[in-house]
């Protein structure tokens, strides 16, 4: 089910999630391949790493904390990679390196923000990916997905778009538009169902 | 700002050898170990009988659980020194094998005659006893916890607490050459309760100290 509905947004926007699926898929081997040859000694992999890294760890801050305190994100950019830095020897090579980050920049995140009594924007055990977004993503196929998205309520456009192309979280997204969880749930169900049979009838004729 | 920092980490950047979180802890048990048997070895003395205690089962039985808990703690400690660490079984089979010890405790309280039962359980040394391991885990623990301090644990309480397990083991296991008592209940109260605590000793530590 879960396969479908992330196969319904596709139909226009097809080659959009496909990327980025793939793109989720090719980061986490590039990322490896980098930390794999930064683990043996190769500066120059390891700044591209690094690199690569504060891009898109400034964003998943971004969208963890309040605008208020979005210039701790910065900070927290840096702590991370400094933690990454000099708590590399605890990264397994035989195990995903996009795992790995997520809990050093999960771990560093609840650190900072309990120090500095901040209140995140989302529960501190929330577990959006951090590379499930892609700022590269092609601005004309995102147009195609705007353009379907207005056939539904704006509020279900919002959480569909939240959750399915940015990658967001359901409990981030729903915080986003003030509904529950379990409401948010349903209102995207619905949401795709309804553009499943407006866009893709006659699909099954194939 | 960042791209300072990025540059001063990328020419700060030495090697990783592979395997060094195995190497680190065991090389922490092997220093934190020897400290340990050569206290025991100086202060205690070896037990009395130790030509003819390895041909006893009890002998077997104390070195036996006490490395096993040893083993537990040291699996759940190496996992859990890592971010993403997450393990249960260490837990259930440290469980287990005290469950186990009870049984066989209490089948050998019931088999043996009643006047022995005081000597099964208290021995001549129980209030010592755990008093002597907490002392001879303490090398141990200090080793692995300070090799702990350059990794990532997480849950900082819970793998001091899996480094106390790790530590209280191996420390009860050199107290086994200098302890002569012979009950298993002995084993099963004492050590348990001495190795415990050390547990107990790993989790507060960690749960300050290991923070990062």
């Amino acid at each position: 089910m879960a396969f479908c509905m992330s196969a319904d947004v596709t139909f226009a926007g097809a080659e959009t999630n496909g990327r980025l699926m793939v793109e989720t898929d090719t980061t986490e081997t590039r990322l490896r391949a980098l930390m794999l040859a930064a683990l043996d000694g190769d500066a120059v992999a390891y700044r591209t790493l690094l690199a690569e890294l504060s891009r898109h760890l400034r964003p998943y801050f971004t969208r963890r904390l309040h605008a208020a305190h979005s210039s701790h994100a910065e900070d927290l950019v840096q702590e991370t990679l400094l933690a990454v830095h000099t708590r590399r020897m605890t990264y397994d090579r035989d195990r995903p390196f996009t795992a790995w980050l997520h809990a050093v920049a999960h771990h560093k995140f609840v650190d900072h923000v309990r120090r500095h009594a901040i209140r995140p924007t989302v529960q501190l055990d929330d577990d959006a990916p951090i590379f499930a977004r892609d700022e590269s993503e092609d601005a004309a196929a995102r147009m195609d997905v705007d353009t379907v998205l207005q056939t539904v309520s704006p509020r279900t456009g919002a959480l569909i778009r939240q959750v399915k192309v940015e990658g967001a979280s359901i409990a981030e997204a729903a915080a986003t538009v003030g509904m529950s969880e379990t409401a948010a749930k349903v209102s995207i169900h619905r949401g795709l169902k309804a553009l499943t049979a407006r866009f893709a009838g006659g699909r099954d004729d194939r | 700002m960042t791209d300072d920092l990025i540059a001063r980490l990328s020419a700060d950047l030495r090697p990783v050898r592979r395997g060094i979180l195995w190497q680190l802890l065991i090389g922490a048990l092997l220093v934190g170990g020897i400290v340990a048997a050569i206290a025991m070895y100086m202060m205690l003395g070896l037990r009395e009988d130790i030509a003819t205690a390895p041909t006893t089962m009890i002998f077997w039985t104390k070195s036996f659980y006490t490395f096993a808990l040893a083993v537990f703690g040291g699996c759940a400690t190496i996992v859990l020194a890592r971010p993403d660490g997450r393990t249960r079984w260490p837990w259930i089979a440290a469980i287990g094998l005290a469950v186990l010890l009870a049984v066989g405790a209490s089948l050998q309280l019931m088999m043996m005659p009643p006047e022995q039962t005081m000597h099964l359980i208290v021995g001549g040394s129980a209030l010592v006893c755990p008093l002597y391991i907490i002392g001879l885990s303490m090398p141990v623990l200090a080793g692995v916890l300070l090799v702990l301090r350059r990794m990532a644990p997480a849950r900082p309480t819970l793998a001091g607490f899996a480094a106390g397990l790790f530590a209280g083991g191996a420390g009860a296991w050199v107290y086994t050459f200098h302890c002569g008592e012979n009950g298993m209940m002995f084993l099963t109260l004492w050590y348990t309760l001495g190795i415990l605590v050390v547990a107990a000793l790993g989790a507060l530590i960690g749960r300050f100290a290991l923070r990062w």
